[in-house]
């Protein structure tokens, strides 16, 4: 479904509305309190980007020292090619008899895992990774240690880019995600445990969001959640419209890479926004989500642009941009539409317009252009 | 092809001309700062008030009956303790039992203690954060997850002041539990021994 | 000192007043403005709705109708940080067209924060997502506001959100748009303010709209025509209508 069909239930709630609003302020105000007065913030964010960005160029070597880690540290590696083959990898390496509990995270839901939280009495445990330092093999929740302490069967799952090069990295990605995230100094809980525990790492769309040079930033993503907090957009309809994927501004530039800009999901995505520019501003590993989106948008029309009967947005755009590329054409054209735009002005506004532009005069009026244009004010006062 | 082989393949091919590489990452961030210890000591203070732990600063003679005063206002009558708990910390006061973890503790006993009492591997001041490692004084990670009520020692020499300083010190090896402030209903209270 | 105006697309055609504004403004501090006709768009919409071929043509256009200028200044913050962020990324060779948004080039370049202006009136000032975000502007425009004579400055809760415009967004997700707008107004109307400022007519023609759509009282106004009021240099002050914008006079 297109993003502004999904929305529009959403925005018809407005008392949800106005819980996410409250919400998200109130995250905001947090955030700010925990990045303002850290001295070296900047200098956090230039070196959190940098070592997302290092990791990523070089995914194949960290990938395969996390594996060898793991498995000097007596754990196990298994490579998921897409979310079937994560479950069912999964569900081979639980036991048959005891239910096994789930720490969720961004991965977990994402192969549509469920499952209770853990308890001193579970045997088995899913856990959604944070991080997993190849160096050493660590894997690092940003929860309570509940799902890593028992002695049963551990898996952690995660996706490809989930791993860090180094220990010393932590130092700069928890403070990160912490302050950036959830506003405070540390998260309340982060747990870490190095060996025993098999592995799953999942591919399910990375590699080709990885293979496309202006989009692969987006999976430097520490799934901290600052951007949505700061999205004015999703601040009004929600996680619901972004689909199935992430929600909020980093959804919008991954859910279009990973299932193609065709389908009108994929093709809406990358237009629900306003590139205002708030989640770049925040992003703790600094991802230009704005020049990713205009990028896809890119994509989107040229997805389009063999289509035998061209649609009426694309006959505008390319009529608009011939017009504009010479002053004469631009000129005739601006008297003209000037013309045709009084005619449906009353007392100077515009409050109704035909085809492509109804969306707007559906809620604001449009002023009715003036007699004269600039350049015919100048020529006149010449 | 195995999936290890597809998934590698791919991610390899994402960068023709071989591994990206070329990115060195600026460590220009605050690792540690010329901060004064008495400033380090009350800057954990602080943070640990912003994060709703209770905190209260002793001497070493003074520990026994802080921590008797702690677990009375919690109502904490059964306290799970680490074997190697230090004998001096614990109360000899009457009303408060400890279970010692020795031989560990089920986790029916466990579900029946009203707090546990451990010390910790280090302390980081700017984050208000105590980290346990498993070492000493510590037990294992499952004594601290199941009691509604946590008490934990510090000694002043065990809080350094940075994230940096503290990752730096910690044994990627041992399992970590960072415990900033309470979460999912547990309280946190924490006894910061000044003089060790 | 000579300077070149780009008035926009947008802004010639159906905000003419802003380009005179600018005109009058700057030749009442001295200065000679020229206005190069070849001028026509500089690609915003085209490079931001995803027609990335047709925007880096009109981009490659615009460098090279105002190559030789050393100054070039536009009313329009989106389309100054469009030249200065993403020409670059279009084409490298297309970086450096020394294009100013008109509260830089009074307050970095000429040095002015007191233009002699007049305008009483209550007035509260949106800082556009370009103007905050992609140029920096800062407290440009606030100082430049705070000089002028009889101007009641109101803050603007909440000033830092979007108001929802965001070109081709307005309309492809226009009820999302509306409700921006809706609390970005209910924000202006708390200010007690009469009139709404922005350094920007294609944010000021949404936000114009939908005041005009309720019926209310406040007036969207371009920073240039507020600083260029009561300057008494060349001819009457402009008169800001109560329609969308503006009625503009024939
Ligand atoms: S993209 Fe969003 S969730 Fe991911 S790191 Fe940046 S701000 Fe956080």
């Amino acid at each position: 479904m297109r993003f502004s069909d999904a929305a529009r239930p959403e925005l018809g709630d407005p008392a949800a509305r106005r819980g996410r609003r409250r919400a998200a302020a109130e995250a905001r105000g947090r955030r700010a309190d925990a990045v303002g007065g850290f001295p070296g913030w900047e200098a956090l964010r230039e070196a959190g980007a940098a070592i997302r960005e290092r990791t990523l160029r070089e995914l194949g070597t960290h990938l395969e020292t996390l594996e060898a880690a793991v498995e000097e540290e007596g754990g196990h590696v298994h490579w998921a090619r897409d979310a079937a083959e994560a479950r069912r990898i999964i569900d081979s390496l639980l036991p048959d008899d005891v239910p096994a509990a789930l720490v969720r995270s961004d991965v977990t839901d994402e192969i549509g895992l469920d499952g209770a939280e853990p308890g001193p009495h579970s045997k088995a445990a899913v856990v959604g990774a944070g991080f997993l330092v190849a160096e050493t093999g660590t894997l690092v929740v940003a929860e309570r240690g509940d799902g890593l302490s028992f002695p049963g069967t551990l898996v952690a799952v995660a996706g490809i880019e989930d791993v860090v090069p180094g220990w010393t990295d932590l130092e700069v990605l928890l403070q990160l995600v912490s302050r950036a995230g959830a506003g405070v100094p540390m998260r309340p809980a982060i747990s870490t445990r190095t060996g025993d525990f098999a592995l799953v790492l999942l591919d399910n769309g990375r590699t080709t969001v990885l293979a496309d040079p202006d989009g692969r930033a987006a999976l430097r993503c520490v799934h901290c959640s600052a951007c949505s907090d700061v999205c004015p957009v999703f601040q009004r309809t929600g996680p619901r419209p972004y689909g199935p994927g992430r929600a909020g501004p980093i959804g919008a530039v991954l859910t279009p890479q990973v299932r193609g800009v065709e389908a009108p999901l994929g093709a809406s995505l990358p237009f629900a926004s306003t590139l205002c520019g708030a989640c770049a501003d925040v992003c703790p590993v600094k991802i230009d989500i704005p020049a990713m989106l205009v990028h896809l948008r890119g994509r989107v029309v040229d997805a389009r642009r063999g289509r035998p009967v061209p649609p009426p947005e694309m006959l505008l755009m390319r009529g608009l941009a011939w017009s504009m590329g010479d002053e004469r054409r631009y000129e005739h054209t601006l008297v003209r539409r000037a013309r045709w735009a009084r005619l449906l002005a009353r007392d100077g506004r515009i409050r109704r317009l035909p085809g492509l532009f109804g969306k707007w005069t559906d809620a604001r009026d449009l002023p009715a252009p003036p007699r004269q244009s600039f350049r015919a004010w100048w020529r006149r006062r010449r | 092809m195995t999936a290890r082989e597809e998934i590698l393949g791919r991610v390899r091919g994402a960068f023709p001309g071989g591994d990206g590489g070329g990115v060195t990452v600026p460590r220009g961030y605050r690792r540690r700062a010329p901060v004064p210890r008495g400033d380090v000591i009350a800057l954990f203070g602080e943070r640990l008030a912003d994060r709703r732990a209770a905190v209260r600063h002793v001497a070493l003679d003074e520990l026994a009956v802080a921590m008797a005063a702690m677990l009375w206002a919690r109502e904490a009558k059964r306290v799970a303790v680490p074997a190697d708990l230090p004998r001096a910390w614990l109360p000899g006061l009457d009303g408060v039992r400890p279970l010692t973890d020795d031989p560990p503790l089920d986790p029916a006993a466990l579900a029946e203690a009203d707090g546990v009492v451990t010390g910790c591997a280090l302390a980081i001041a700017e984050t208000g954060t105590v980290v346990l490692d498993g070492g000493r004084a510590q037990g294992r990670r499952e004594l601290t997850l199941v009691p509604r009520h946590h008490l934990c020692v510090v000694h002043a020499d065990q809080i350094v002041h940075t994230v940096p300083e503290a990752v730096g010190r910690l044994d990627p090896y041992l399992p970590l539990s960072w415990i900033s402030g309470p979460s999912a209903g547990r309280t946190l209270e924490i006894l910061v021994v000044e003089d060790w | 000192m000579r300077i070149a105006v780009f008035v926009t697309c947008w802004g010639d055609a159906l905000f003419p007043a802003t380009g005179r504004a600018v005109v009058r403004l700057l030749e009442h501090l001295g200065h000679e403005v020229v206005f190069e006709p070849a001028q026509t768009c500089c690609g915003h919409m085209h490079w931001t709705a995803g027609y990335h071929p047709e925007a880096i043509a009109l981009a490659r256009r615009l460098t090279e109708v105002f190559a030789g200028h050393d100054v070039i200044v536009t009313p329009s913050a989106s389309c100054a940080a469009t030249v200065r962020t993403a020409y670059p990324r279009m084409d490298p060779a297309l970086a450096g067209l020394p294009v100013y948004e008109l509260s830089e080039l009074l307050v970095d370049v000429l040095g002015v924060t007191d233009v002699g202006a007049r305008y009483p009136h209550r007035v509260t000032y949106q800082p556009t997502c370009h103007s905050l975000r992609a140029l920096g502007l800062g407290d440009r425009p606030l100082r430049l506001l705070r000089a002028v004579r009889d101007l009641e400055l109101a803050d603007l809760p909440e000033a830092g959100e979007c108001c929802g415009f965001g070109g081709a967004f307005a309309v492809k997700n226009a009820d999302t748009s509306v409700a921006m707008v809706a609390d970005k107004i209910a924000r202006i109307h708390e200010t007690g303010a009469d009139v709404v400022c922005a350094t920007d007519d294609s944010c000021l023609t949404h936000l114009g709209g939908a005041l005009s759509r309720l019926r209310s009282g406040v007036r969207a106004v371009h920073l240039a025509e507020i600083l260029a009021s009561g300057l008494g240099a060349a001819g009457p002050a402009p008169v800001p209508g109560g329609v969308a914008r503006r009625a503009d006079a024939p």
